[in-house]
């Protein structure tokens, strides 16, 4: 407990700081760039418990997003909302004012992406594989497909004028946490059963581990953070629409995961970090070269080169970690202290 | 003594086969009890029944005077039985250690946001799990390679490691599905050493099944004979390797 909060107080003088130097020193494009990594880390942790550490294959993460999203625009937008009786259009201030109603909204719209997470979760408790990543797919365009009907976020036009509430500090604050409490639970006896369920489903059954609670348990901290993703990257674009959170963008977290490699967490860091700045850097070579469009296929051809020269992903399902890098340096670098006990 | 397990008539058909058939297991707390029979005799099949795998057609099992036939592998294993597999079933990327840890995990009495928030019963757990799981590890002589990924085990300690592993869910009944599979004879002395420690260290009732029949003979005190899905012969050791029927059984199954 001690140690969570030290943890939490480190975690948010390090945003602090490092949204000041960010706003000093660094250009708006970078920065930009920087605050999407963030989000990016999000997706892909969070995703990686359901997917990685359970086996669970989830593709409902941007459903789950655009609930959070627009959950929290609720609460922190001003809306034209039409009167369907009267046919005047009344605009309605936003439920929570100002910057400090901008961390309630996020929680509510986790919440309400967590109650999706259950919703989603019991019923596919016993589909695996394909038809569970079918169903979870099905789900995030059910969410979209309501959002294009809903009048008063905007139907298909999106809603504009999201406040620019998702600083880099709250952003960075938010995967710091994400990734804390990730770490936390993938080293617990939740993260070691999740991780039974998906070595060997039949045998965590028959070591009494609780297989249908977890595998829920998991989508609704999955789903939980996805929400609180996706209401970020709505204060940060400062206006949503369902076409944001389509299934490309579920799509591109699980491609961060794979890239990383499943149920890797630093993994999904890498990857959610590479994949955000890639395409970026691309674009930069893209103007130079004068050839429009080589960074799509740039960008398709490293995941193709990715998947046949090393198909589990950068770190497979390890940590990167001290331990890993030393084994993996070359010997003389190392030392004679190769044989040493960690 | 009193019975820990009854199965009356204990039934199970796939399509025409009927895999089991009529099956009356009595076992007593403190037995150290086997079942042995020819190749696809259904010893298997009485396993998965006795565990919730699989749902009996007709008869029932029950536990500690409880019927448990129709429940869930979960809600058994809960209840006090645990087994091992003649096919191993590890959770391959955890290491020994936590393999072992696993089967402690049912007796928890922590709540996510304890793990998340690293609240004092988290570690008090952690500690719990890691203490218990070591010493099985322990026992069953795994404790060196406890850091090890399961992966990497020798087949020998893989079959052991499941045995550590169902030893630390605490159950009253442990089911042993061909524990000595593959091993070698000396392996094969130092595992029977070890299930008669099981039951009588830690308390454990024993129901084997195996193929090795001077193991068999060697420890068990009850041996139940399966052919094809019936029970042929029941008695003590001595009495089975005398029985015509089972001599039978072997001789025209192999
Ligand atoms: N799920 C199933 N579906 C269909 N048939 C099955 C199933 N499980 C077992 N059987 C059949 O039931 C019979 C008994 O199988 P079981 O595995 O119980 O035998 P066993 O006594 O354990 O044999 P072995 O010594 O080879 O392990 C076999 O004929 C097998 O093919
Ligand atoms: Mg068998």
């Amino acid at each position: 407990m001690h140690r969570t909060l030290a943890l939490l107080v480190v975690g948010v003088s390090l945003a602090f700081g490092v949204d000041w130097f960010l706003g000093e020193f660094i250009e708006e494009y970078v920065v930009r760039i920087i605050n999407l990594c963030g989000i990016a880390i999000i997706l892909a942790v969070s995703l990686n418990v359901i997917n990685g550490l359970c086996g669970q294959f989830s593709l409902g993460h941007a459903g789950f997003m655009a609930i959070g999203a627009y959950v929290s625009a609720y609460f922190t937008t001003t809306l034209r909302v039409l009167n369907t009786e009267t046919g005047e259009t009344i605009v309605r201030a936003p439920l929570f004012d100002g910057a400090w109603g901008f961390v309630p909204a996020l929680l509510v719209g986790g919440a309400a992406a967590a109650a999706a997470g259950l919703i989603v979760g019991v019923p596919t408790l016993r589909l695996k594989g394909d038809y569970l990543a079918i169903a979870t797919l099905g789900f995030g365009e059910i969410v979209i497909i309501l959002l294009t009907n809903f009048d008063s976020v905007g139907a298909a036009r999106g809603l504009p004028g999201l406040p620019n509430y998702a600083s880099s500090f709250w952003i960075l604050t938010f995967a710091w946490i994400c990734v804390v409490g990730s770490v936390f639970l993938q080293r617990s006896t939740f993260g070691r059963a999740l991780i039974a369920i998906r070595e060997n489903e039949l045998a965590a059954e028959v070591m009494g581990i609780r297989v249908a609670r977890l595998k829920v348990m998991a989508f609704i901290y999955g789903a939980f953070f996805a929400g609180i993703a996706g209401g970020l990257l709505g204060h940060l674009l400062r206006t949503i629409s369902p076409s944001t959170f389509g299934f490309m963008k579920s799509i591109e977290v699980v491609v961060m995961l794979v890239l990383g490699g499943l149920g890797s967490l630093t993994g999904a860091i890498v990857g959610a970090i590479v994949l955000t700045v890639l395409p970026e850097a691309l674009r930069d070579v893209e103007q130079q070269a004068k050839l429009p469009g080589i960074r799509m296929v740039v960008y398709a051809l490293v995941l193709i080169l990715m998947m046949i020269f090393r198909p589990q992903g950068i770190f497979g399902q390890r940590e990167l970690s001290l331990k890993l890098l030393r084994r993996v340096l070359p010997a003389r670098l190392r030392g004679g202290d190769s044989e040493t006990k960690p | 003594m009193s019975v820990l397990l009854e199965t009356e008539l204990l039934t199970i058909c796939f399509g025409g086969l009927t895999a089991v058939d009529q099956c009356c297991l009595s076992i007593e707390e403190g037995d150290l009890y086997g079942l042995i029979g020819p190749n696809g005799a259904g010893k298997t099949t009485v396993f998965n029944m006795l565990t919730g795998v699989y749902v009996p057609t007709s008869g029932s099992v029950k536990f500690r005077g409880r019927l448990i036939s129709g429940r869930s592998p979960v809600e058994v294993a809960r209840l006090g039985i645990s087994r091992t597999f003649q096919n191993i079933r590890l959770f391959d990327e955890l290491s020994v250690l936590e393999n072992a840890m696993t089967g402690a995990h049912q007796h928890a009495k922590i709540n996510l946001f304890d793990s998340l928030l690293r609240t004092s019963r988290h570690y008090r757990e952690e500690r719990r799990q890691r203490e218990r799981a070591y010493e099985l590890l322990q026992f069953m002589g795994l404790e060196e390679r406890a850091g090890l990924p399961a992966k990497q085990l020798p087949y020998g300690h893989r079959r052991r490691l499941e045995i550590a592993r169902a030893l630390a869910t605490e159950p009253r009944l442990i089911c042993l599905d061909e524990p000595a599979a593959g091993m070698n004879t000396g392996e094969k002395a130092e595992l029977s050493a070890l299930i008669r420690r099981i039951r009588d260290e830690l308390g454990v009732t024993v129901l084997l099944i195996e193929h090795d029949m001077k193991l068999v003979m060697g420890i068990c005190e009850k041996i139940q004979v399966l052919d094809y899905g019936k029970t042929i012969a029941l008695g003590p050791p001595k009495e089975i390797q005398n029985n015509p029927k089972v001599i039978e059984a072997y001789l025209g199954g192999d």
